[in-house]
C-alpha cells in the first residue's frame, strides 16, 4: 500500500539505538542536513515542530499525484482509492495507539481536538443530541478539573466551556519543582467533578504524569477523563485502553507528519452518543428544511472536505515510527533528556525546570538562565545554528507559578545525537560571558 | 562569533539592559498631562508600563517625565532606558517623528542605516532590523510611548 514505505536507510535493529543508528536516520531528513548561521544545524525544537523523513514527504506527494479525489463521495476510481488510503490511514493511527477505527476522528490539530470535545459537552448542554448525550451535560455546580501544568490548548477551551455551561472550573495545583500536588488531587477531584484533564506528558517540565492515579480519582466519581497526549504519543508507547482514558489529543506535526492534521481519540460508546462540533457536508445521514440525522462516529466529527494527504502523511510517519520501535526512542530521548539535565546542572546561573537528573523524563529540558532573557539566549544560541523554543511555550501559568515569565526549551527527537546535546551544552555555557553576567 | 550577533548586541544595549535608565513608574509633575500605557509582547512575555507627562507652556509641549516599568529582553529593556535618555525634555511632536523615524528604521530589514545625528544612541538598534523576530522587542517601548501620549492629549 502507499502508506506503507519503510525507508532503505532503516535497517530494523533490536538492540538499543545508538549515535551510529541516529546518523542513519539522519539521512531520512533532507531539512537536517544543512548549515545555519554558518554552523551545522542543531535542531532542538522537535517539542514544538518536528520535520518530516523523506518518506513521509514522499507519501503526500504520491497520494497527490496518483489518487487524488474528494472522499466518501462519487464512485469512480480515483475517490474509491483516495477514501481507502485516507481510511486506511485512519486504521494505522488508530491501531498505533490501540484504538479502533471508529475511535479516531481527525482535526487540524491537538488543539482543535480538544476544542471538539468542549463544544460536544457545550452542545448537549444545550439539549443537542438527545437523551443518549444527556451524559454530557454541565450545569452549574458541576465542576471541570483541569492542572496548573497545561499547555494552554489544555486549559482555555475548559475555561471556556465552564463560562458557557455555569459550571466551575478548578485545577491541581503543583509544587515548586513543577509536579503535580497529588495529595491535593483529592480534595479538587470531588463528587461534582465530570471532567478530568490534564497532561499526560509537560511540554515545559518534561515530566510523566501519573495517568493511573488520576484516572482512578476520576472514576471514583464518575469523571470524564481527556488526556493532552501531544508530548506523549510522539515520543513514547501510548496504548489509550490500557490507560483507560476516555478521550486523548494528539497533532501530527509533533510526530514526523506535516502541520494540518492531528487527532481525538474518544471511546466508541462515547464519541457515539455525542453531538458533533462542527457540522456540513459528509456527517449527516437524512437532511430535511428542517432537521438532519448524523452519521456514528468517526464522520460524525469530519464535516466538510478532510485533509487527505496529511492524514496519508500522518500514517507514513507512524509506520516510520513503528519501523523505528517507540520503546527505543523512548529510551534514547530519555538518555538524550539526562544528558541535558546533567549537563545544564554544570553551568552556573542555570535552573533546570522539572524533575532532577536521574528522576523520569522525557527528551527535553526547559531552564532559566540567570541574568539573561530566554529571548536573548535563544537568539545567541540561533547564531550558532541551534533551534531551541524561548519564551512561556503556551504555559504562562505554569511559568508564573514557577515564578518565571519566559525560559528556552532543548527538545530532541529520535534524530538528535549526543553531540547535538554536547553542541547546545557548550554554547549555552558561553551565554553568561557573552551577556556580561556574573 | 558572527559580526550580525555583535551588530544585534551592541555593548550600548548590554549596558542600557543593565542601567534601565527610568525604570520605575514616578508621578508626573503637578499639572502637567499624563499618559499611561501597558503593552505586551505575547510571544515571550515581554511587558512594559509606561507614563509619560507633557508640560505646556506657551503654546510649547514638552515631555517633562517619563518613565517606565517593565520585564524582559536586554533589547526590549535597553530601548525603553534609550528611549526614556532621548525624550526628556523633548518637544512632542518632535519625539513622535523620532519614534517614526525609529520605526522606519527598525522595519527595514537590515537596509536602513540608523543616523546616529538624528537617533542618538538608539541608533545603536540598526543591527535589531536584521532580525525581523526581534524588531517587536526594540519597538515595545516607542509604541508604548506613542500610545501613552494619545492618552495625554
Amino acid at each position: 500500500m502507499p502508506v506503507v514505505s519503510t525507508p532503505a536507510t532503516l535497517k530494523p535493529s533490536t538492540g538499543p539505538i545508538d549515535n551510529a543508528e541516529v546518523l542513519r536516520i539522519r539521512n531520512d531528513f533532507p531539512i537536517l542536513d544543512q548549515k545555519v548561521n554558518g554552523n551545522p544545524l542543531v535542531y532542538l525544537d522537535s517539542g514544538a515542530t518536528s520535520q518530516n523523513p523523506q518518506c513521509v514527504l514522499e507519501a503526500e506527494q504520491e497520494y497527490y499525484e496518483q489518487r487524488n479525489a474528494a472522499v466518501h463521495r462519487g464512485a469512480h476510481t480515483l475517490a474509491v482509492e483516495a477514501t481507502d488510503a485516507y481510511e486506511l490511514a485512519r486504521e494505522i493511527v488508530a491501531s498505533f495507539i490501540g484504538a479502533r477505527f471508529n475511535e479516531l476522528v481527525w482535526t487540524s490539530n491537538a488543539t482543535e481536538a480538544i476544542n471538539l470535545i468542549t463544544y460536544a459537552f457545550s452542545n448537549a448542554s444545550v439539549g443537542r443530541g438527545g437523551e443518549e448525550a444527556e451524559r454530557f451535560v454541565l450545569r452549574p455546580g458541576d465542576e471541570i478539573v483541569v492542572t496548573e501544568m497545561e499547555h494552554h490548548a489544555n486549559l482555555i477551551p475548559w475555561q471556556e466551556l465552564a463560562f458557557r455551561t455555569g459550571a466551575t472550573f478548578r485545577y491541581i495545583p503543583v509544587n515548586d519543582d513543577g509536579s503535580l500536588q497529588l495529595e491535593h488531587a483529592n480534595t479538587v477531584i470531588g463528587p461534582q467533578t465530570k471532567i478530568v484533564a490534564f497532561t499526560h506528558a509537560s511540554n515545559v517540565l518534561g515530566s510523566i504524569n501519573p495517568v493511573e492515579t488520576l484516572v482512578q480519582m476520576a472514576r471514583e466519581v464518575g469523571a470524564y477523563v481527556v488526556l493532552d497526549a501531544c508530548q506523549s504519543v510522539p515520543h513514547l508507547p501510548v496504548d489509550v485502553k490500557a490507560l483507560d482514558v476516555d478521550f486523548a489529543a494528539f497533532s501530527g506535526h509533533k510526530m514526523l507528519a506535516p502541520t494540518g492534521i492531528g487527532a481525538l481519540y474518544g471511546k466508541a460508546e462515547l464519541l457515539n452518543a455525542m453531538p458533533p462540533f462542527l457540522t456540513g457536508g459528509s456527517m449527516i445521514t437524512t437532511v430535511t428544511m428542517e432537521h438532519a440525522a448524523y452519521l456514528p462516529s468517526p464522520t460524525r466529527f469530519e464535516a466538510g472536505t478532510q485533509r487527505i494527504s496529511q492524514a496519508v502523511a500522518l500514517a507514513a510517519a507512524v509506520n516510520y515510527l513503528k519501523e523505528t520501535g517507540m520503546e527505543r526512542i523512548h529510551a534514547w530521548e530519555q538518555h538524550l533528556g539526562q544528558r541535558l539535565v546533567e549537563g545544564l546542572g554544570q553551568i552556573d546561573g542555570i535552573r533546570v525546570l522539572g524533575p532532577r537528573a536521574g528522576e523520569e523524563r522525557i527528551g527535553l529540558a526547559s531552564f532559566d538562565v540567570d541574568g539573561v532573557h530566554a529571548h536573548d539566549v535563544g537568539q545567541f544560541l540561533d547564531d550558532k545554528g541551534i533551534a531551541v523554543r524561548v519564551g512561556h511555550h503556551c504555559a504562562q501559568p505554569l511559568h508564573r507559578r514557577l515564578g518565571l515569565v519566559a525560559t528556552t526549551r532543548a527538545s530532541t527527537y529520535l534524530y538528535n545525537t549526543t553531540d547535538d546535546v554536547d553542541a547546545f551544552l557548550e554554547a549555552v555555557a558561553q551565554v553568561r560571558p557573552f551577556f556580561g553576567v556574573k | 562569533m558572527s559580526s550580525d550577533l555583535e551588530q544585534l548586541y551592541q555593548q550600548i544595549i548590554l549596558e542600557h539592559s543593565k542601567l534601565r535608565h527610568g525604570a520605575g513608574l514616578v508621578e508626573a509633575p503637578e499639572g502637567d498631562k499624563v499618559g499611561e500605557s501597558h503593552m505586551l509582547n505575547p510571544t515571550c512575555g515581554d511587558e512594559i508600563t509606561l507614563r509619560a507627562a507633557v508640560h505646556q507652556s506657551q503654546g510649547a509641549q514638552t515631555l517633562s517625565s517619563i518613565s517606565w516599568d517593565g520585564q524582559g529582553c536586554s533589547i526590549s529593556m535597553a530601548s525603553a532606558s534609550v528611549l526614556h535618555d532621548l525624550g526628556l525634555n523633548l518637544d512632542r511632536d518632535e519625539l513622535l517623528k523620532l519614534v517614526d523615524e525609529f520605526r522606519t528604521v527598525m522595519r527595514s530589514r537590515g537596509t536602513i542605516e540608523a543616523d546616529e545625528e538624528i537617533l542618538g544612541d538608539a541608533a545603536a538598534f540598526s543591527g535589531v532590523s536584521k532580525y525581523p523576530a526581534r524588531v517587536k522587542c526594540a519597538m515595545l517601548a516607542w509604541v508604548a510611548l506613542e500610545e501613552a501620549l494619545l492618552a495625554a492629549n
